[in-house]
């Protein structure tokens, strides 16, 4: 068995006519992170409901950990885990009673799950609250508890679905290094869902892009930003300059797009680490001045703009 | 233990503690019915003068009444505490896991069979403190009958729960059919001063089945009175089951 996730043509309309999913697949090697990304309201949420058997897709097939979502669906819940993008945690219980509960709801063997509390709490830094009521924690440590309580049954697949919306900066930052050491310390399949194009950038390994319903684009987030052909340069010149500095810019090899605004010159280079040096050395041999250069990667805000025809902050609004 | 069980009483443990820890609840749900009691104790004490009304106190009349009465509310307002799951998430997390469903309307009912258990047997407390007193047959048939009823309405309330995921309605709901079902019954009023037609009635409402059993020791009465809400459990046990897949549906 090749792939931990398999989607194919997946629709579901809700009432009232909202086509929320048309036609989604993708597939997810074992053993990565693979990141749905997407504004709000592009189909992410229903994507892991179908999944993760909460609810049944209208069209289309999906098999988890190898097992059918619809066929065998008890299969597949006993493979996976889930973190959902509201708390599904129990604020009037204490965090050991969170974690039990879940343990026996898997039917773990009562010692197994007594060790595997502890090293949950332990990992997560939330042993010396583990006694006491969840509504009496921050968010952070509750987001915590929320992945503890997803791999207390060391699932072959984890769902993660907007992990860290609504944690502050902080909070964020640790979630994302708890994600990244999962993956190496449960050896566990991940899909992630997030709206945040940083997170889907430093976490995934593959990468679609979602927008209404659909996969618009997929690949690694390099594949993607590399489609857009190149690297942005940036360069701060001494004195205005003219055509001839553009003339300049574009005799190296790779170097496009050129075009200057007073005294800042751009251009697209296929790589602009490459090109810089032959770039300033030929702006000297002109005699134009350089005070700055910066050459940055696309973004996955550029890619998002370049598939789905809008920009990200357009799309959420 | 099976897993089924296992998950049953770990979700029913969940429940309880959860409303251990909401004291004023707890004491609000263990004193109304006590109000109940007295206050109509209080103001019908002469109804066991009309005619045809066959001796005894009101207050021992009354007893049975007060404690099925206070068994569907409780029952009645299970559904609560599901709606609460999920607007939480709870539930969402809780159906991604292998748990059976039937665990989750068992834990439901298990869970309003103890409230209606700890209610009964304060309400036959001050009864008996008051003056009245009952034979243990009739003690044990007030904590069984009432608890019957009480699981098929939580059942029923879960199922309500599921399928509107509001609480007004549910609140709506409670209000609607708890006070009228329990004045179609003989909870308040003998049967044979009662109207015709609400006797009629009476003898199709599980309630009046509930309180009727309680007064007799006869077992050619209890006897099928209790397997009906023996049967209406499991039939509101299995409706509750299914209105998770609507649930699931809309979601």
């Amino acid at each position: 068995m090749e792939f931990a996730i398999e989607a194919e043509g997946l629709v579901k309309t809700y009432p009232k006519g909202v086509r929320a999913l048309d036609g989604l697949g993708f597939e997810v090697e074992r053993g990565t992170v693979f990141g749905l990304l997407g504004p709000n309201g592009a189909g992410k949420s229903t994507t892991v409901k179908i999944l993760t058997t909460l609810t049944a897709a209208d069209e289309g097939r999906a098999v988890v950990a190898g097992r059918d979502v619809v066929r065998e669906p008890l299969r597949v819940r006993q493979a996976i885990g889930v973190v959902g993008q509201k708390h599904g945690i129990d604020p009037e219980a204490t965090g050991i009673e969170n974690l039990r509960l879940q343990g026996n709801l898997y039917g773990m063997p009562p010692g197994e799950a007594r060790v595997r509390v502890c090293e949950l709490l332990e990992r997560f830094d939330l042993a010396d609250a583990a006694r006491r009521l969840v509504r009496t924690y921050s968010g952070g440590m509750q987001r915590k508890l929320d992945v503890a309580l997803g791999i207390m049954h060391r699932p072959e697949v984890l769902f993660l679905d907007e992990p860290t919306t609504g944690l502050d900066p902080e909070a964020r930052a640790e979630m994302w290094d708890e994600i990244e050491q999962l993956t190496e310390a449960e050896g566990v399949t991940v899909l992630l869902t997030t709206h945040y194009l940083e997170e889907a950038d430093r976490l995934a390994s593959q990468l679609a892009i979602v927008d209404r319903g659909r996969i618009v684009a997929a690949g690694t987030p390099d594949e993607l930003k590399s489609e857009l052909r190149g690297d942005t340069l940036l360069i701060e010149l001494g004195t205005s300059a003219n055509g001839r500095a553009v003339d300049a810019v574009t005799a190296a090899e790779g170097v496009r797009e050129a075009s200057v605004d007073g005294r800042v010159l751009r251009a697209r280079a296929v790589e602009g680490a490459r090109a810089i040096p032959t770039v300033l050395a030929l702006l000297e041999a002109e005699g134009i001045p350089v005070v700055a250069a910066t050459v940055s990667r696309p973004s996955l805000d550029d890619v998002y703009l370049r598939h789905a025809g809008r920009t990200f902050e357009e799309a959420e609004r | 233990m099976t897993l089924a069980t296992r998950q049953t009483l770990s979700l029913t443990l969940r429940a309880l503690l959860s409303l251990w820890r909401q004291p004023w609840f707890v004491a609000i749900t263990l004193v109304q019915p006590i109000i109940w009691l007295l206050l109509f104790g209080a103001l019908f004490k002469r109804i066991v003068e009309i005619p045809g009304f066959h001796g005894g106190s009101y207050l021992h009349f009354l007893t049975p009444g007060v404690v099925v009465m206070s068994a569907l509310f409780s029952a009645g307002w299970n559904g609560m505490g599901l709606i609460e799951a999920i607007d939480r998430g709870i539930m969402d997390r809780f159906l991604v896991t292998p748990v059976w469903r039937g665990a989750l309307v068992g834990a439901s009912c298990l869970h309003a069979a103890v409230v209606i258990l700890v209610q009964t047997l304060i309400i036959v407390g001050v009864a008996f403190a008051a003056g009245t007193s009952f034979s243990a047959t009739a003690v044990v048939l007030m904590l069984v009958l009432p608890v019957l009823l009480g699981g098929a309405i939580a059942a029923l309330s879960n199922a309500l729960a599921l399928v509107t995921r509001q609480e007004e309605s549910l609140i709506g709901a409670v209000q609607f059919v708890v006070l009228p079902a329990t004045f179609l019954s003989s909870g308040m009023m003998a049967t044979n001063l009662m109207p015709h037609w609400i006797q009629d009635v009476a003898r199709f409402n599980p309630v009046n089945w509930a309180v009727a059993a309680t007064r007799t020791t006869d077992w050619s009465i209890v006897g099928p009175r209790m397997a009906w809400l023996a049967v209406l459990v499991l039939v509101c046990g299995w409706v509750a089951t299914r209105a998770f897949r609507l649930y699931q549906r809309a979601v």
